[in-house]
């Protein structure tokens, strides 16, 4: 069995008087697809934001390829290799697609034009965002110019994830990604997620959707109350199991 | 539900809405060129001295140091934020380079850089309150408006100090003839920094860092952006606009006093409304700005000439910003 | 370390305390440094509420009272609102004056909105003096001491009229401001086109008067009035002002301007324009700008007295104090007559003036 790539032993991480996490372990292992399933209020978005850089845990410790990370913000997780697609999404609706692709990682021209007046490259940005977006399998983003806001949900969904792809070099992790998606367009986005696994990077999947996580993961991490309370897979354990488990009604 | 589909996804496309709609959306700065278009043309059918070279002349000489001020608070508002003590930092740092160069005899270029640098600190103030004490703009501008107001009466306790002829200072109101058209140094510099601002939100990093942070902070934030630093150096930008400005004004006036209209920052606020910039943050272009002090002028100017009461001006400026809120209403409704 | 939960509270708490902190020190020292006596003199407080600190006709009204004041013994606080149409603030530091057991108010108002403050502050007991501007209704004020606006600007217009010798005139109207009507602005306006001769249209507002006619001042001829702008008194108003006015009519020849900043401002944008031959009145009578009239940019001013308007609106508080008797407006009279005066190097005859060399010693600032 290879190290994981990423790994967390004991996070723990409180909001004043709430406890969100109380000791959580994780475990990444290469090219398989995790999916983090649990209650309202188990951790699992808390736990997301400390593997994404977006907040640091009180205590723990957490490790990228076996090295030990600290994680001050969000650049220092996506300068190491973790793309985070957040329930939020973090796109910014008025700029157009190749801009939300590249936002904080904007590219200059090459030469003085780049260095010295600082010179955006977005004819080469928006070639790359196209290509990227392909890769995907994405059809219908047909003008790569038109601005976010205009798009569905599940296109702005295949925009953050087309992002996570482009620039995930060790991690993806998404966050609820179907969590605002009519039925259609959920199974579309699966299909997203899929043609992802192909390129063979390692993702983390957060929620709800049962069906969703027993027809991708290949392993199930089940949180509950601020700890991991097992971890199972959808060969050995049904949807049934797996909500019991989430609700406490039964052990791992 | 997988489908059996081929490798490629197909993903609905919703209407934009109108037309109209989707381009105004995509060309913020289409609606305020128009109405300044017909309005010129308007008044001119009035009196037909309105777009004479020597009016045109005036008309850009006039609107020099609001423009300039409306440019800082352009990049401000397009934050989200607001800046209310516009024209009580203006006021101040052209004091501060009078003072410096003509009352303490510094050379006067010294006293330009020390009164720009001036003008940093007021940009740093207002930029720490908003990052460091997380005080919402509108707050603590309002704050700092009285601040520098009383700073700015006090240093200058009622003076008002006349540059030398050919003093540097004056250098902004120095006239650029073409013929019967002429403008000043002043005007050029606003147009100057219109254009290297414009360049900067258009074609940079740092522009489309701006957008982002205004259109939605924490999407910004998460997406890699270091949002507090970057809402500084707006501040420390529009700051440094000011600060030109305060040096366009003694240009225009040929002296620095206190006594300057009191309404600068609202005039400044309404130029970048009218110009068609969210006040919401995200949303529009310096162009626009330039385009809604122009309109602002021209209503001024235009009403004057056409005899009308000076009440009808404010009552046209009120409503042209009234219309202009609205329609940026309207066009962000082009949302799914 | 994100400043979420408890960081992000206590930082909210330390930025209040600075705050408060802040604000204390600042009451304190404004405490220690208002006033315009030695500071140690208690007894008689007297509220001074000017139009604004930016024009120098104010600072130079200011410094005459706390002379006078220190002089009586008398605690003097010193106020003022933002611009020329700001009567909130002045509304709130008449409360405060109410409120701070203040003998008496010395206002010099900007606009009608403060009458009710001031009845409120006659009510509670303190003396309200008036200056440079007289109240509308005059009995919003237990007296007041103002220059005859109505007489500068006919002084002006007589001087005006005389020096046209009949020629045309093409007149541009500056005058302060446009969203309020107040004593100044319109008795100064009208003074003017009465000097000149001319039919003032309507005795309450500005800009009423027939636009083009003839003028009975001096030799009498034509007029015709080019334009009517509002400059809020300031240098930069009166500049924009005359260069719009010129741009809708360049052969204006006649400027009267409803002070010197104003006429400043104006003669800049003359000088620019490169016009000669333009003759600009004004009224102020500032020491600082009696270079203008002595180098013809301002061809003549009519003088006020500012200095004299607070000293004695310090002493009739002071009176007041003393004897217990209100201060009152002659019998007849809305207001004490300060007194104007023509300061000007080009005398015309029937219209007595004195020469700005003369004026050095009569003027303020």
């Amino acid at each position: 069995m290879s190290s994981p790539v990423l790994a967390a032993t004991g996070l723990t991480k409180s909001y004043g008087r709430v406890e969100a996490l109380r000791g959580t372990d994780f475990e990444l292992r290469p090219g398989e697809v995790l999916a983090i399933i649990g209650d309202n209020g188990a951790g699992k978005s808390t736990l997301i934001k400390c593997l994404s850089g977006a907040t640091t845990p009180d205590t723990g410790t957490l490790l990228l390829d076996g090295e030990p990370v600290h994680f001050r913000d969000p650049q220092q997780a996506q300068a190491a290799g973790i793309e985070t697609v957040y329930q939020t999404l973090a796109v910014t609706p008025a700029l157009d697609i190749a801009s939300n692709l590249y936002l904080g990682r904007e590219q200059r021209k090459k030469g003085p034009l780049g260095s010295i007046l600082r010179l955006l490259d977005t004819a080469g940005m928006r070639r790359e965002a196209e290509a990227a977006v392909k890769r995907l399998g994405i059809a219908t983003l047909q003008d790569i110019t038109q601005t976010v806001e205009t798009l569905s949900g599940g296109q702005r969904q295949a925009v953050a994830v087309a992002r996570a792809a482009a620039f995930g070099s060790k991690v993806v992790i998404l966050d609820e990604p179907t969590a605002a998606l009519g039925v259609r367009e959920s199974g579309q986005v699966a299909d997203l997620i899929k043609q992802l696994r192909e390129s063979g990077l390692p993702i983390v999947l957060i929620s709800h959707d049962m069906p969703l996580v027993f027809e991708l993961a290949d392993r199930i991490h089940v949180q509950r109350l601020g700890r991991r309370a097992a971890v199972i897979t959808p060969a050995t354990h049904s949807m049934e199991d797996a909500v019991a488990i989430m609700t406490g009604a039964r052990a791992a | 539900m997988t489908t059996t589909e081929p490798t490629t996804t197909e993903l609905p496309t919703r209407r934009r809405g109108s037309p109209i709609q989707a381009l105004l959306h995509s060309h913020p700065s289409l609606g305020p060129l128009v109405v300044l278009i017909l309005a010129a043309i308007v008044f001119d059918l009035i009196n037909n001295r309105f777009l004479n070279p020597t009016n045109l002349s005036i008309m850009l000489q006039q609107v020099a140091v609001v423009g300039l001020l409306a440019l800082g608070q352009t990049v401000i508002i397009l934050t989200a934020g607001i800046d209310l003590s516009v024209g009580a930092a203006m006021i101040l740092v052209q004091m501060l380079m009078a003072e410096l160069a003509i009352a303490d005899g510094m050379p006067t270029v010294l006293a330009l850089l020390i009164g720009l640098v001036g003008a940093l600190a007021t940009g740093l103030v207002n930029g720490l309150l908003v990052t460091r004490f997380r005080v919402p703009p509108f707050i603590g501008t309002l704050g700092t408006l009285g601040v520098f107001t009383a700073i700015g009466l006090k240093y200058a306790n009622g003076q008002t100090l006349t540059p030398k002829p050919g003093s540097l200072l004056l250098w902004t109101g120095q006239p650029i003839e073409f013929g019967s058209f002429h403008i000043t140094v002043g005007v050029l510099l606003m147009i100057l920094l219109y254009l290297l601002l414009g360049y900067a939100l258009g074609r940079t990093a740092w522009g489309k860092h701006v957008y982002a942070v205004g259109d939605d902070a924490e999407a910004a934030r998460l997406a890699g952006i270091r949002t507090a630093r970057l809402l500084l150096s707006v501040y420390l930008v529009a700051g440094l606009v000011y600060g030109i400005a305060a040096w366009v004004q003694i240009g225009r006036v040929g002296d620095a006093s206190t006594d300057i209209s009191s309404t600068l920052n609202l005039d400044s606020i309404t130029a970048v409304v009218i110009g068609g910039v969210s006040l919401f943050g995200g949303r529009g272009l310096v162009l626009g700005t330039l385009f809604g002090a122009l309109i602002v002028q021209v209503f001024q100017n235009g009403l004057a000439l056409a005899g009308v009461q000076d009440l009808y001006q404010q009552l046209a400026e009120g409503l042209l910003v009234i219309a202009a809120v609205s329609l940026d209403r309207w066009i962000r409704k082009v949302r799914t | 370390m994100s400043g979420v939960g408890k960081t992000g509270v206590s930082r909210r708490l330390a930025v209040s305390a600075c705050a408060a902190g802040m604000a204390i020190g600042l009451i304190a020292l404004s405490a220690c440094s208002g006033g315009g006596s030695g500071g140690s003199a208690s007894g008689t407080k007297v509220a001074l509420i000017l139009k604004e600190f930016t024009n120098p006709y104010w600072i130079s009204m200011e410094n005459s009272a706390k002379a006078e004041a220190t002089k009586l013994g008398v605690s003097l606080d010193v106020t003022a609102g933002n611009s020329d149409d700001d009567t909130s603030s002045q509304i709130n530091q008449i409360d405060q004056a109410i409120a701070a057991g203040d003998k008496g108010i010395i206002i010099a108002l900007n606009g009608d909105a403060v009458n009710s403050a001031l009845q409120q502050a006659k009510s509670a007991g303190l003396v309200v003096v008036a200056v440079d501007t007289p109240p509308i209704p005059a009995s919003a004020a237990d007296v007041t001491y103002a220059t005859d606006n109505t007489q500068a600007g006919t002084l002006d217009g007589r001087w005006m009229a005389a020096k046209l010798g009949g020629h045309s005139a093409d007149i541009a109207m500056l005058d302060d401001l446009a969203n309020q009507v107040i004593t100044v602005d319109v008795d100064r306006d009208h003074g003017f086109l009465t000097g000149m001769g001319i039919p003032v249209g309507n005795p309450n507002v500005n800009g009423a008067e027939p636009t083009s006619g003839h003028y009975t001042g001096g030799k009498g001829g034509s007029y015709s009035i080019a334009c009517q702008q509002p400059t809020n008194g300031s240098q930069t108003g009166g500049q924009s002002a005359m260069e719009t006015c010129l741009s809708k009519d360049p052969n204006i020849n006649v400027v009267y301007a409803i002070n010197e900043p104003a006429a400043q401002g104006a003669a800049h944008a003359l000088s620019a324009a490169g016009k000669s031959g333009v003759t600009v009145v004004a009224i102020d009578g500032g020491c600082g700008n009696l270079s203008f009239v002595a180098n013809g940019q301002i061809g003549a001013t009519a003088g006020q007295f500012p200095g004299k308007m607070a000293v004695e609106g310090v002493d009739a508080i002071a009176n007041f104090a003393k004897s217990g008797k209100k201060p009152t407006n002659q019998a007849g009279q809305d207001f004490f007559n300060t007194g104007t005066q023509l300061y000007t190097d080009s005398a015309q005859p029937g219209v007595p003036s004195i020469t700005s060399g003369a004026a050095a010693k009569l003027c303020w600032g």
